[in-house]
């Protein structure tokens, strides 16, 4: 296996002059193969091989007071009950351990908890979140993030900014999305605290976070959504990327927002958006014959610019470390 | 003295027995390859020293010996004792070279004289360590040492490669032997070369080695920087070495890698004589390295740079990298034994390292039991390898906004850092051109897909040492990771051509390509890092730690914390964070935005004439290199030693090819555009022999001038007038109907990269993709001087001449300026590169390589090439200044192939009195493999219009004439090109090419042919030395022929008649002068003809083409009546490198 392994490996180096993307797939697919068969204990163990997961309930002020770019209606009805089912497919169906907070009716966007917080590997950063209104969201997190024995890595500066939907981690690098919620300060402490990683940084042009527009599809997989903003920051990423990724393109950004994991007995499982919300990017989900495609209603939350992804906070807990 | 005498003779017998028995030699070559396997053992101590001393050992009666061998054997001393049998066994491999040779028998008795003298040597320790200075009797025996060691030392140095290729290698060997003999000889000679060698001096290396230890290595003064690391790397038994290199501190502080193709002396430029070993490049895939000694290695400077702080990582990451190094160091833990407790908090693992790092590293490590110490390393590099700063080298700079950020170069590109965020990155498939001026970094982008045009970006560094530093460390790990093509051979030509690139080594492709060659045991190596560990003890407090290994959330918080301000501190010095996020700053990756200064056009005219100064200097000593290593690295192969991965096998042609696909065109084109200009500037100074040289459309006339007006010259007395009278009697019209002027000029540095170039020229402008790429050839070929080639010039066409000429002049002017900085070893030629704090730019193209940027990059080449002329005509006009600083390097093969020369005509003249000059060709080439043999021309020429005017005679006789040495590789050039410049390279130099019908039968370097030429006249004879197998030239030759018109010169041609043979020496000169007088009765009448031979040797202080000039003009007074109807120009350059 190892030996095949490396034959291809070699391969796939040869190649290295041909920029075409057939063999940039094939490379990158092989690479993938190889680093997945590499990924033993230490770093960078298997990417998506969550354990837990942080999520918190809705407070009622979400209707009303949630930050938001559009001037919609929430149902704070929908809205919790799609909630619910978020939270039961990672636990039910996902077997997920699912840590939840209580909602605190004074931090209308606490739903999002991703923001929060920056969970990779062993270390937790705790995020000092661009919107002055949810800077509190960070203290129920922190010391969730405590309890399940993470290294916790606050952002004390207060200079720095940085949400957690703007931090697209890819298995092998950060890419960090620079917007209105994010600086570069608060990238740079991201750096620090994840030193293993190379951290880039993405000018995000429109839309609320870089992962507004993307997210992982799977190791070596970008979902990204077909606006110019969005294949703007593709390229971007690809560039300072020493790793090749592939992309799944979707015609509508915000359903490229999706939930990645790779569990053990379940392989590679994709939460995406359900088909009424986006029908056309539904079909191209459908193609990921590898995935266990589970769609997952967002219509509320969307609203409020609540992707799939800023409703949970991901934990790889490794016994082993 | 008795035992110079003694081995210049076996040097003959050696290169006598080489040519006539070729079979014989290899026969025995493999012979004593085996012999050697069984033997090896026994041998090996022997060997050990062989290896350094036996080129000299081999002349060395057995006291001295001893005396040499004891110094020599110092370094060995003092090894640790474990380290000794590996590097012998090393050296055991390397055997079989010196026999081939075919000195086995010789061999067998150095040894045992050798390895008495090991032991004796491990006595007197003391005289090797003292660095010999403090000590009266050490340094007398220094000095002997030196004389005798200087050949041999020279040669190894030249090897370049390192011994192993060399030796693998059984022509290279035989052409290094005789090369040593020939020197020595040539010190004994030439009085100069006396003088130099009180000079030669022996220095005492300090090598830190990457497990702390210092590593002591006594090197000659002029020793290359690959004599020391070849040095270390024995030391280590270390195989895989191209991922290292060593380190020194320069004037200011900064760290600087030792280029292995320079002297070491000049680069480190003080007196500290300190030096680091580390690795230079890190392979992004560990587990591919062939061997554990290597992990190892990779290990020892990991954890260094994670200590360090250099290589950031995060707190897990510590511990586990930690576990590992214990579990390597330790072995399995042991739950009883305490002792890990202290053990560990002793150890660095991290810059700042608390106790809970500990306990994790301790709980880490009782996970990996039953782990092997290999696999604990390999572990420990599988996890070091995914770290985002693995392998990054980085370098502070400001963008063009003033912003202070790190650019990091690695295997993938150049990364541009902004407090440790990544803000853009350049792989290198996007860039397109690095290049650098004063301290200004620029790196020319490919556009994107949706973009038109490529841009530039541009960053300040601190000054401009930073800026070429960092350019050199781009260039060369471009060329390591980068040029890995899929196919050997392209890639061989790619480095050494295309690319102006001064990476010497191997890539990572042929690295690994040869390290999976390796086939040697295991080596048995000490594992402990202990001694690294006691060097950090210092300091580092004492904890106890516990077993629980439950960390806190806390602790590892502020453990990484501080990790990240000791990291800052130690390595990158991220300046002050800027608290504000500046998005503005970041370059969209897309397409750089360059500064309104940075456009390329502009930068492009500023960098232009980097290339010359830098790129020539620096490039050309590579160029060889590579390609002997490629032809060294068959041989290798059949030794399954870890050499370099075979390019294709005919090394000739790849380097032909190279030459022929290399876009000369373009540079030509610029050539003539500017040429005049060019030849302005550069012929400045320059002589009639400039004329010579710049004989490309007007400059003919110049030549042909002096022959009208001068007519025939006597050279001596006697000889002069009979043969003056002779002719004007037959010839009443014509007083001489042909009257050849031959003269010797030798011109160290020149031949071999004027040849390339002209080559390369001569092709059709189609080709060239970049203009750049033209002008490094050129540089190439100037630095490369020492390459041995036979460059015979026509100078048919106007512009065609130009191009040659140029680099040709420009060589001439490095020559000359490199005589007045110093003298140089004759052994060691200069890079340029020493210069290199003088040069303020530099360009590097990193995808240019010929063949390949044609057809990947398609769309730069018309950019390219018009910014290119731009540039050149720039260049050109700068050309002038900067040249200066190439002087030096250019210097010493000067002197060398002066001191060569010298001796070769010396022995010349003596052959012609007694032989004919068939055998003398023969005899030299069968004796001295390495020199070129000047061979008596015989010119048959019929009677020249020589009669006609001046200026006639000379265009038509360069039109006609060009007789092409056909050279294995070149000749095939030579034929495609139409062109009139026709530079063939021969490995020996013979100026045979009295008629058009000559054949030169001369090999490049790796080539066997000698090359030939047959005149009518004396074809019968000359065709018997026809082809010969001759070893290897260690001389470059060059050839260059300037003839007038000539009419047939079918010829019963009387032989020649010896007439005079004169040598005169002075200081700095030894010109000898060889008349032949050739009668021919032709339809009644009869032509005299007056073959001129004059050699001009010296040091290095020859100002060449004034020479030149000065015995043209010499000549022309000499004989009035009679015409100049050819000119050959042959300069014989020592080529130290290429003894590969």
């Amino acid at each position: 296996m190892a030996g095949i392994m490396k034959i291809s490996a070699a391969e796939i180096k040869c190649d290295e002059e041909v920029d075409n993307n057939i063999y940039r797939f094939v490379r990158a697919k092989k690479e993938r193969e190889k680093e997945e068969s590499e990924n033993m204990a230490g770093l960078m163990a298997g990417f998506g091989h969550y354990t837990h997961a942080v999520v918190r309930g809705i407070p009622a002020s979400l209707a009303k007071e949630a930050l938001r770019t559009s001037q919609a209606e929430v149902d704070l009805t929908r809205a919790r009950t799609e909630h619910e089912a978020y939270v039961e497919v990672l636990r039910t169906r996902l077997g997920l351990e699912v840590v939840e907070l209580p909602a605190d009716e004074s931090l209308p966007d606490c739903v999002f908890v991703e923001d929060a917080a920056v969970v990779c590997g062993e270390t937790a950063l705790i995020t000092r979140p661009g919107a002055e209104s949810r800077r509190r969201e960070i203290e129920v997190m922190k010391e969730a993030l405590k309890d399940l024995n993470l290294n916790i890595v606050e952002m004390t500066d207060e200079n720095a900014t940085l949400d957690g939907g703007d931090v697209l981690f890819t298995g092998r690098e950060f890419f960090v999305g620079l917007s209105k919620r994010t600086n570069q300060r608060g990238a740079e402490i991201l750096a620090d605290a994840f030193k293993d990683y190379a951290v880039s940084t993405v000018p995000v042009l429109e839309g609320l976070h870089l992962k507004s527009f993307c997210s992982m599809g799977g190791p070596g997989l970008i979902i990204i959504g077909s606006s110019e903003p969005a294949q703007k920051a593709l390229k971007i990423m690809q560039q300072m990327s020493d790793h090749r990724y592939d992309k799944l393109t979707v015609p509508d950004d915000i359903a490229a927002n999706c939930v990645y994991m790779n569990l053990p007995n379940k392989g590679h499982v994709l939460l995406h958006c359900t088909a009424e919300e986006f029908p056309e990017s539904v079909k191209v989900f459908e193609k990921l014959k590898d995935h266990m495609l589970i769609p997952v209603s967002n219509m509320e939350k969307v609203k409020v610019d609540g992707a799939l992804t800023c409703c949970s906070v991901l934990i790889s807990k490794n016994p082993s470390i | 003295m008795t035992t110079e005498a003694g081995s210049e003779t076996e040097v003959k017998e050696k290169g006598e027995e080489s040519a006539a028995l070729p079979d014989q030699s290899e026969t025995a070559k493999e012979e004593s390859q085996e012999v050697a396997n069984v033997e090896g053992e026994e041998k090996e101590k022997g060997k050990e020293k062989e290896k350094e001393g036996k080129g000299i050992t081999r002349y060395l009666p057995t006291w001295f010996k001893k005396q040499k061998s004891q110094s020599q054997t110092s370094p060995t001393k003092e090894v640790p004792a474990t380290e000794e049998p590996v590097s012998k066994g090393l050296e055991g491999e390397e055997e079989p070279a010196p026999e081939v040779n075919g000195h086995a028998e010789e061999v067998e008795e150095k040894e045992e004289v050798k390895s008495e003298e090991v032991k004796e040597a491990t006595q007197p320790e003391s005289n090797s360590n003292a660095s010999a200075d403090t000590e009266p009797p050490a340094k007398e025996e220094k000095v002997e040492d030196t004389t005798a060691k200087s050949p041999e030392e020279t040669k190894e140095t030249t090897d370049g490669e390192g011994a192993e290729e060399e030796k693998k290698e059984p022509e290279g060997h035989v052409e290094a032997e005789t090369d040593g003999g020939e020197s020595q000889t040539s010190i004994f000679q030439s009085p100069l070369r006396l003088v130099r060698k009180n000079k030669m001096k022996v220095v005492v290396c300090h090598v830190t080695l990457l497990d702390g230890t210092d590593f002591t290595c006594e090197v000659e003064k002029r020793a290359k920087g690959q004599y020391l690391f070849f040095k270390v790397c024995e030391h280590l038994n270390l195989l895989e070495k191209d991922y290292f290199g060593l380190t020194y501190k320069d004037n200011h502080d900064e760290k600087c890698w030792l280029d292995p193709t320079k002297e070491i002396k000049r680069q480190i430029r003080s007196n500290n004589w300190q030096f680091a070993f580390g690795v230079k490049f890190y392979p992004p895939d560990p587990s591919q390295l062939t061997e554990d000694i290597t992990r190892y290695l990779l290990c020892l400077q990991l954890r260094e740079d994670v200590a360090s702080g250099r290589l950031p990582c995060s707190f897990v990451t510590h511990a586990l990298l930690g576990s590992y190094t214990l579990q390597a160091e330790l072995g399995d833990h042991e739950p009883d034994q305490p002792r890990p407790l202290d053990f560990i908090s002793q150890l660095t693992f991290a810059p700042s390292q608390n106790k809970e790092m500990e306990e994790k590293i301790l709980e880490l490590h009782k996970s990996h039991r039953g782990m092997t110490p290999a696999q604990a390393d390999l572990q420990f590099l599988e996890n070091a390898k995914k770290l985002s700063m693995y392998g990054v080298d980085l370098h502070h700079a400001k963008d063009s906004e003033g912003v202070d950020i790190m650019l990091g170069v690695c295997a993938n590109g150049l990364l541009v850092y902004k407090d440790r965020l990544r803000i853009n990155r350049f792989a290198w498939p996007k860039i397109l051109k690095i290049s650098y001026k004063r301290n200004n970094f620029y790196i020319k982008i490919r556009p994107g897909e949706t973009e038109q045009f490529e841009s530039t970006v541009g960053f300040k560094l601190q000054n401009h040492r930073s800026a070429k530093r960092l350019w050199k460390v781009c260039v060369e790990n471009h060329s390591f990771f980068r040029l890995n093509a899929p196919e050997p051979p392209t890639k061989a030509r790619f480095l050494t051509l295309g690319s102006k690139f001064r990476y010497s080594g191997r890539t990572q492709a042929q690295t690994r390509l040869a390290s999976s060659l390796i086939d040697r045991p295991a080596p048995s190596f000490e594992r402990t890092s202990s001694k690294r560990i006691s060097r950090s003890l210092d300091g580092a407090p004492v904890i106890s730690i516990t077993e629980a290994g439950s960390e806190t959330a806390e602790n590892g918080r502020d453990h990484r914390l501080e990790l990240h301000s000791d990291s800052k501190a130690e390595e990158v010095d991220l300046g002050p964070v800027d608290v504000e996020a500046i998005p503005s700053q970041q370059q969209s990756p897309g397409r750089a935005e360059p500064a309104p200064s940075q456009s390329p056009l502009r930068v492009h005219g500023d960098n232009i004439y980097v290339r010359h100064s830098n790129l020539m200097l620096e490039d050309l000593d590579k160029t060889q290199d590579e390609v002997l290593k490629h032809q060294a690295s068959i041989s290798q192969l059949k030794r399954s030693f870890m050499e370099a991965p075979p390019p294709s096998p005919p090394q000739p042609n790849q380097w032909e090819k190279r030459l022929t696909s290399s876009p000369a065109t373009i540079r030509v084109q610029q050539q003539q555009v500017s040429l005049e200009d060019k030849i302005a500037s550069v012929l400045l100074s320059r002589r009639t022999a400039a004329e010579f040289y710049s004989a490309g459309a007007p400059p003919p006339c110049s030549v042909a001038e002096p022959p009208l007006d001068a007519a025939v010259t006597s050279c001596s007395a006697a000889a002069a007038p009979t043969a003056v009278c002779c002719s004007s009697l037959s010839d009443p019209v014509s007083a001489f109907s042909a009257t050849e002027v031959l003269l010797l000029v030798s011109v160290p540095q020149t031949e071999a990269a004027s040849a390339d170039n002209t080559s390369s020229e001569t092709k059709e402008p189609a080709k060239t993709t970049e203009v750049e790429i033209e002008e490094t050839v050129v540089i190439q070929e100037v630095s490369r001087a020492p390459k041995p080639g036979v460059v015979t010039v026509t100078a048919d066409l106007p512009a065609a001449p130009p191009a040659e000429h140029e680099p040709q002049d420009q060589k001439v002017k490095i020559e000359e300026e490199a005589a007045v900085v110093e003298e140089i070893s004759p052994a060691k030629p200069e890079k340029a590169s020493s210069d290199s704090e003088s040069e303020e730019e530099a360009e590097y193209h990193p995808n240019v390589p010929a063949s390949i940027s044609q057809s990947q990059i398609p769309e730069e080449k018309e950019e390219e090439e018009e910014q290119m002329k731009e540039e050149e005509e720039e260049q050109k006009q700068v050309s002038a200044p900067v040249v200066p600083s190439l002087p030096v390097e250019a210097s010493q093969p000067a002197e060398l192939m002066s001191q060569e020369e010298e001796e070769e005509e010396s022995k010349k003249e003596e052959m012609q009195v007694e032989e004919k000059k068939d055998d003398q060709e023969e005899k030299e080439s069968g004796r001295e493999t390495e020199d070129s043999t000047d061979d008596p021309m015989v010119t048959p020429e019929e009677e020249p219009e020589g009669l006609v005017l001046p200026e006639e005679s000379a265009e038509a006789g360069p039109t006609e004439e060009p007789e092409q040495p056909k050279m294995n590789g070149e000749a095939s050039l030579v034929e495609v090109d139409p062109r009139p410049q026709v530079i063939c390279c021969s490995e020996q130099s013979h100026i045979e090419p009295i008629n058009r019908l000559s054949f030169p039968l001369t090999p490049p370097p790796v080539v066997k042919t000698e090359m030939v030429t047959i005149s009518d006249t004396f074809a019968a004879q000359k065709t018997e030395i026809a082809t010969k197998e001759v070893p290897i030239v260690h001389t470059e030759t060059k050839t260059i022929t300037y003839e007038a018109a000539q009419l047939d010169g079918n010829g019963d041609g009387e032989p020649g008649v010896l007439m005079t043979a004169q040598t005169i020496t002075s200081e700095s000169l030894c010109t000898t002068t060889t008349t032949h007088i050739t009668k021919t009765l032709k339809g009644g009448l009869s032509e005299t003809r007056i073959e001129k031979r004059i050699v001009i040797t010296g040091d290095c202080d020859i100002d060449h083409d004034q020479a030149l000039a000065q015995a043209i003009k010499e000549a022309k007074e000499q004989h009035p009546d009679m015409s100049v109807t050819r000119v050959v120009v042959h300069k014989e350059t020592e080529l130290a490198e290429e003894e590969d």
